[in-house]
């Protein structure tokens, strides 16, 4: 991990984090006992499958889970020493698009149709400011050049629609980054866009990282996206963290069943296969009880204890995290 | 092209123009050129993918060499029969032997009729099955897609979205085809969902002999299932290779530029890989197509030559590219 604050505590920090849904009269808890830290200046990955929690942990570090039917349940969330969970409304509301950025996957329906791409900017400029209408309106101009959108001076009058996809993206990143956030959550960034386009944003994401030292939470179903963007990364499973590690570390050598399936079921460009390997089954539903590991019924490494004890996240190597009664594997299982 | 296999499928020249409507006499003021004369062959038991990026034509051409869309132009032949010369009863007959499995399985099963219903349709309507046989067919092609004869009971919603893609391959392989188009059948699956449903597509097409035309903008998904592949720009093919010979030497560089953009697990942070060669900008409009290479406002060794002379499609000796300065 490229920390730069060093020895400092980290920017973000989640620990034991519990979001839960009430419905009907059953509760189905999405998130449950989530740990995981940023540094400063640092990117880290939440990766995992449609289900696994991963949205409802990014929502809830920005506290924009609904209650009801949402609730958090446990856990603390540190962002800079803060604790978020019991933040008034009203001084959250000025850490999300202040200190805290936020781009979603669909920048068709995150941005407002009614207004200009300008508005949407200076509207965020001046809740989080004091600028005149003209200093915001030029900083939105050069924010709008900054993310490389095309004559910007008159794309800022733009409304959404006018844009393409790749080109919402990049004003939805120019809005989050309108007040130089510490910390920016990128949920799906990419993945309503073309490979090219992709291409394109994930390039703009690091090299805006790397002038402005913002820490990137970067929530991906998307393994390929993980490896050439992130520095570390904690794969969840059913509500879970089940190995978390720097990147080199977990492509190199995963060590949780589920980490090492996921990685054999990706078809590669520079691989030749006859048949993918596959996880067999499916993701339990959320409302399922399961005494033991959450992946016992999928992995073929189980046993009697693996279906009757929840593994403890350990650490097998430094800073390698992993959820299972069988780490360390020899050499892996891939 | 190698294609030792006899062709099942033969496309020439295929074009799809969308009139573009406006004003108070929905008077036609432009054309959008959505597929441009489209050329290629799919040989008995092997796979043709189509790739390219969105609005590049891809889904188009699969629908319109099926009919599904009217052609403006060009010849489709399927087993030696010109499909757009088939009146609509004779089409129909044809059908048996086309069929096609869509991205959304959600969008695309009725939510109002069970399992049973969506598969008895094309089996009677096709004779496949009689009343008698019925209830025993339906059982053999679900389990032939790795589910049960009990799913048959069952209404879409109550599937996983992998299930209910099976669903629609089972709909698919009922009438017993030669060729099934899969307009990108994967991409709103979950990666070890994905892994399931194409080790599947793969051991149908040993199983049967089936020929697919694969429309993906995933080239991992591509590079495992397919053996010839024809890349698309802006609704024309620009390169057409074998698999081995455009993923290792690819000729256009729109081509090069995809298999660089693609994600990819070796490609690391922390061995401090920096993606090279990225294009800039957003493909033209296909209302308003430049005069020259498509590519050319795009492309990172564009030329003038690229920007007045349009590049038409010739043989390389390997599969055939269209571009004035192959790699």
């Amino acid at each position: 991990m490229q920390a730069t604050g060093s020895s400092q505590q980290p920017l973000l920090s989640v620990e034991g984090l519990r979001v839960e849904f009430g419905i009907d009269r059953s509760v189905l808890r999405a998130v449950d006992g989530v740990s995981f830290s940023v540094n400063r200046g640092a990117t880290l990955g939440i990766v995992g499958e449609s289900g696994c929690g991963k949205s409802v942990t990014s929502l809830a570090i920005m506290r924009l889970v609904a209650t009801p039917p949402g609730r958090y349940a446990g856990g603390t969330i540190r962002f800079d020493g803060q604790d978020l969970l019991s933040l008034p409304e009203s001084q959250m509301r000025r850490l999300r698009g202040g200190r805290i950025g936020m781009i979603f996957q669909e920048p068709m329906t995150s941005l407002n149709p009614v207004y200009t791409c300008g508005d949407q900017i200076v509207e965020s400029l001046k809740v989080h400011g004091d600028l005149s209408p003209k200093a915001a309106r030029d900083r939105a101009v050069e924010l709008l050049d900054l993310v490389r959108l095309p004559s910007p001076s008159k794309r800022v009058d733009d409304y959404p629609h006018q844009l393409s996809g790749g080109q919402r993206q990049r004003v939805m990143i120019a809005l989050a980054l309108a007040n130089d956030p510490d910390l920016l959550i990128a949920d799906e960034p990419t993945t309503a866009l073309d490979v090219t386009i992709q291409a394109q944003i994930l390039e703009l994401m690091k090299e805006l990282q790397d002038r402005t030292g913002t820490a990137i939470l970067l929530i991906t179903h998307d393994l390929g996206v993980v490896a050439e963007t992130c520095d570390e990364v904690v794969v969840m499973y059913a509500g879970t963290v089940v190995e978390q590690a720097p990147t080199g570390a977990l492509f190199g050598d995963p060590q949780h069943p589920y980490t090492v399936g996921l990685m054999a079921a990706v078809p590669r460009i520079d691989v030749d296969a006859d048949r993918l390997a596959t996880i067999e089954g499916s993701v339990p539903p959320p409302w399922q009880v399961m005494p033991g590991c959450r992946f016992a019924s999928r992995c073929p490494l189980a046993d009697d204890r693996c279906r009757n004890q929840p593994p403890p996240l350990r650490e097998i190597a430094p800073q390698h995290r992993v959820a299972c009664w069988h780490a360390p594997i020899e050499g892996g299982t891939a | 092209m190698t294609t030792p296999s006899p062709t099942l499928l033969a496309v020439e020249g295929l074009t799809k123009h969308f009139p573009v409507r406006r004003g108070l006499l929905r008077r036609t003021v432009g054309q959008v050129q959505a597929v441009t004369d489209v050329s290629f062959e799919v040989g008995a038991g092997e796979t043709l993918a189509i790739v390219g990026e969105s609005g590049c034509g891809k889904s188009t051409t699969g629908r319109t060499l099926l009919r599904l869309l009217e052609p403006t132009a060009g010849a489709v032949r399927l087993e030696g029969t010109d499909l757009l010369g088939l009146s609509a009863g004779q089409l129909r007959e044809m059908r048996r032997k086309m069929q096609i499995i869509f991205q959304d399985p959600y969008g695309s099963l009725n939510p109002r009729m069970t399992v049973r219903e969506v598969l008895a349709e094309p089996l009677l309507l096709h004779g496949v099955a009689t009343q008698a046989t019925l209830r025993a067919k339906i059982a053999e092609v679900l389990e032939l897609c790795g589910l049960s004869a009990f799913h048959a009971e069952r209404y879409p919603h109550e599937f996983s979205g992998g299930q209910r893609q099976r669903v629609g391959i089972a709909r698919a392989l009922a009438t017993r085809p030669r060729l099934i188009v899969c307009d990108e059948p994967v991409s709103a699956l979950d990666v070890a969902i994905q892994a399931q449903i194409l080790n599947l597509l793969r051991r149908l097409q040993d199983e049967f002999g089936l020929s697919y035309l694969f429309i993906s903008h995933d080239l991992g998904v591509v590079q495992f299932i397919c053996d010839d592949i024809a890349v698309m720009y802006l609704g024309e093919i620009v390169e057409y290779a074998d698999r081995p010979t455009l993923f290792s030497h690819p000729r256009h560089p729109y081509t090069a530029v995809l298999l660089e953009a693609a994600p990819s697990l070796a490609r690391r942070k922390s061995r401090g890989y920096r993606r090279q060669g990225i294009v800039k900008g957003d493909p033209p409009s296909p209302m308003n197509l430049p005069a020259g290479c498509a590519f050319a406002s795009r492309c990172p060794q564009a030329q003038d030559r690229c920007r007045a002379e349009k590049p038409l499609l010739h043989d390389t000796g390997a599969g055939k590219v269209a571009c004035h300065f192959p790699l």
